[in-house]
C-alpha cells in the first residue's frame, strides 16, 4: 500500500518538472497561437550552456542561470523577430514547420559541438542531486525534486501575477485576445509578442536547468521533453497556467503509477492518460448530451 | 488652425476601393459629423486616419506633419484615438484593466481612471467586471473611456450608437456633449442624421467612397444632406468632385 502512496508522491513531484517545461509551451500558445516545436531542443540548448559553464569554469548551475536566462530571453526576442513573426504571416501551419526545422538545426548543432555523450549537471550540484528527507520507511522526498516542484509553482504563480498586475502583462493578455485592436490604444503588438517569446524562453531555460540537474541529457534529448511538455499542456488545458500545473501533476502521477505496475509502464501510462483526456474533451459534449437524454427519458 | 488633413486619400480592401480620392481638413476644436449610407467608406476612412488600415494613395497629415505610413500604435502617441466600430473591448479583462491598457500610449493629461468614471458614472459599479459581461451601453462607455485615457488631441468615434437602446444612446451623447463643450476635436460617424447634425458644427457626407457634400452646420440643410446621402442630388456631387 505504502508503495503506491510513495509512487503518487513521487509522481506529484515529477509533475512539478513537467509543469515547468510545459508552461512556456502553453504560454506561447495562449498568447500567439504558436506551437513551438523547438521547445524541447531549446531547453536542451540551455542545459548545454549551463553544462559548459559548470564543466569549463566550475560555475554552479544556479549561478550559471544568471547568465543563461538573459541569453535565453535575447534568443526568444530574436526567435520572434526572425522566425515566428515572419512564418506567422504564412498561416497557422508555417510556424509549426519552421520551429520543427529549427529544432533539427539546434539538435544537430549541439551534436556537432558536443558529440553523442550523455551529460548531467548532477556532479555540479554536489549532494543536492541525491539528498532527501525521509518521511517514513517507504517514502522519502528528494531535495532536488522538491526544489523543482517549488520552483515550478513559483514560476507559474509569478507568471500569473505578472500577467494580471503589470502593464506589460496586461498588454500581453490584450494582444492575445485581439492583436489588431491593441494598436489603437498605443500598444505595439510586435514588441509585446517579442517580449512574450522572451519570457517563454526564460521559462524554457529554467526547465532545462532542472532537467539537466535531475537526469541526463544528450543533443537529441529535446524531443521527448517536447512530448512531455505537450502532454502536460494539453491535459491541463492549453493556455491556462494553473491548468498546466495540474496537467503536469496528472502526467507525473500516471507515469509513476504506470512504472509501478510494469517496468515499461512509465511512458505508456502517460500516453494513455493524455489520449484519454484528449478524447474525453472531444466527446464530452456528446456524452453529456447522451446522458441528459437518458435522464430525460427515465424522468 | 488645421489639426488634421486628408489629401487625395485612396484606401482599398483587396479589389474593393472603399475610399476614393478624399480631401478634407479639420480645425482644432471642431466637431465633425461624417455621415453616409452603409458601405460609403466612413469606417474605412476613420481606420485609415487612425492607422489601422494603410492607404494605397494620398496623405494624412496631423499638425502639418505627414503620418501616412506611421503605424497605429505610434499615432495614438501623437494624439489620434479611435473608438472602433463594435467597441472592440478586451472581453476577458475588467473595465479597469481595459482603461489601464490605454496608458501604454504614454500620453499624460487630464484623463485618468477616476475622471473617466466620473464622466461615465454607469461604469462605477462595474469597475471590476469583465467587459464581456457588460451591457451594450456600458461597453460603449468603456470603449470611449479607453480612447479618452490616451488623452487624444482628436477623437474618432465610429458608430457609437450602434446596438444601443435609445436611453443608452442619450447617455452616451450627453457625455459627448460635455466633451465637445471642453473644446475637444471630434469626428463622429453616425447613422442617425438628426443626432449627428445636432452634435456637430461641420458636416461631411460620403457616398460610394467619395465626399459628396461638405459644409458648416449653418450653411447646409438637412434636406441637402439627405439628398446627398442617397445620391439623389447630382449638383452636390459635382460641387465636391470639381475642385
Amino acid at each position: 500500500m505504502m508503495i503506491w502512496v510513495n509512487q503518487i508522491v513521487q509522481g506529484i513531484l515529477l509533475g512539478g518538472y513537467y509543469a515547468a517545461i510545459a508552461c512556456g509551451l502553453s504560454f506561447m500558445f495562449s498568447v500567439m497561437r504558436i506551437i513551438n516545436l523547438a521547445h524541447g531542443s531549446l531547453a536542451i540548448a540551455a542545459a548545454f550552456a549551463l553544462f559548459v559553464l559548470a564543466d569549463r569554469f566550475g560555475i554552479s548551475p544556479f549561478i550559471g542561470l544568471i547568465a543563461v536566462l538573459p541569453a535565453m530571453a535575447l534568443l526568444g526576442w530574436l526567435l520572434h523577430r526572425f522566425i515566428l513573426e515572419r512564418s506567422q504571416r504564412g498561416g497557422l501551419l508555417v510556424p509549426i514547420l519552421s520551429t520543427f526545422g529549427l529544432s533539427i538545426v539546434i539538435d544537430n548543432l549541439l551534436f556537432e559541438q558536443f558529440g553523442a555523450n550523455t551529460r548531467s549537471l548532477a556532479p555540479a550540484i554536489g549532494s543536492l542531486s541525491y539528498d532527501s528527507w525521509t518521511i517514513s520507511d517507504d517514502i522519502s522526498i528528494g531535495k532536488l525534486a522538491a526544489l523543482t516542484f517549488v520552483a515550478a509553482v513559483l514560476l507559474l504563480g509569478g507568471l500569473q501575477l505578472f500577467l494580471t498586475r503589470t502593464q506589460l502583462g496586461r498588454a500581453i493578455r490584450a494582444t492575445a485576445e485581439d492583436p489588431d485592436t491593441v494598436g489603437l490604444i498605443g500598444i505595439n503588438a510586435r514588441t509585446v509578442n517579442a517580449a512574450a517569446t522572451a519570457i517563454a524562453l526564460v521559462t524554457v531555460g529554467i526547465a532545462g536547468a532542472f532537467l539537466a540537474m535531475r537526469a541526463t541529457f544528450d543533443p537529441y534529448a529535446g524531443e521527448p521533453q517536447l512530448i512531455f511538455a505537450f502532454e502536460a499542456a494539453v491535459i491541463g488545458g492549453a493556455g491556462s497556467l494553473w491548468g498546466t500545473l495540474l496537467g503536469g501533476i496528472v502526467l507525473g502521477v500516471a507515469q509513476s503509477l504506470g512504472a509501478q505496475i510494469a517496468g515499461q509502464g512509465f511512458l505508456i501510462a502517460g500516453h494513455v492518460v493524455f489520449l484519454a483526456v484528449l478524447f474525453g474533451r472531444l466527446y464530452t459534449q456528446q456524452i453529456l448530451a447522451h446522458f441528459a437524454k437518458l435522464v430525460g427519458r427515465t424522468a | 488652425m488645421t489639426l488634421l488633413a486628408v489629401e487625395n486619400l485612396d484606401v482599398r480592401h483587396g479589389l474593393l476601393q472603399a475610399v476614393r480620392g478624399v480631401n478634407f481638413s479639420i480645425a482644432k476644436g471642431e466637431t465633425v459629423a461624417l455621415v453616409g449610407a452603409n458601405g460609403a467608406g466612413k469606417t474605412t476612412l476613420l481606420r485609415a486616419i487612425a492607422g489601422a488600415q494603410l492607404p494605397t494613395g494620398g496623405r494624412v497629415l496631423m499638425n502639418s506633419m505627414e503620418i501616412t505610413k506611421i503605424p497605429s500604435h505610434r499615432r495614438v502617441g501623437m494624439g489620434i484615438a479611435l473608438v472602433p466600430e463594435g467597441r472592440k473591448l478586451f472581453s476577458q479583462m475588467t473595465v479597469e484593466e481595459n482603461l489601464m491598457l490605454a496608458r501604454s500610449a504614454g500620453r499624460r493629461g487630464d484623463w485618468s481612471i477616476d475622471s473617466v468614471l466620473a464622466a461615465f458614472p454607469n461604469l462605477v459599479p462595474r469597475r471590476r467586471a469583465k467587459c464581456g459581461t457588460l451591457s451594450g451601453g456600458e461597453q460603449q462607455a468603456t470603449s470611449i473611456g479607453r480612447a479618452l485615457m490616451t488623452n487624444p488631441e482628436i477623437l474618432l468615434l465610429d458608430e457609437v450608437s450602434l446596438g444601443l437602446s435609445p436611453l443608452a444612446v442619450d447617455r452616451v451623447y450627453a457625455s459627448l456633449q460635455s466633451l465637445i463643450g471642453s473644446g475637444a476635436t471630434i469626428v463622429l460617424v453616425e447613422q442617425d442624421l438628426r443626432r449627428a447634425m445636432k452634435a456637430a458644427n461641420h458636416n461631411i457626407c460620403m457616398l460610394e467612397g467619395r465626399i459628396v457634400l461638405e459644409g458648416k452646420s449653418g450653411e447646409i440643410t438637412r434636406e441637402q444632406i439627405t439628398a446627398a446621402y442617397f445620391g439623389l442630388s447630382g449638383t452636390a456631387r459635382q460641387e465636391a468632385s470639381a475642385p
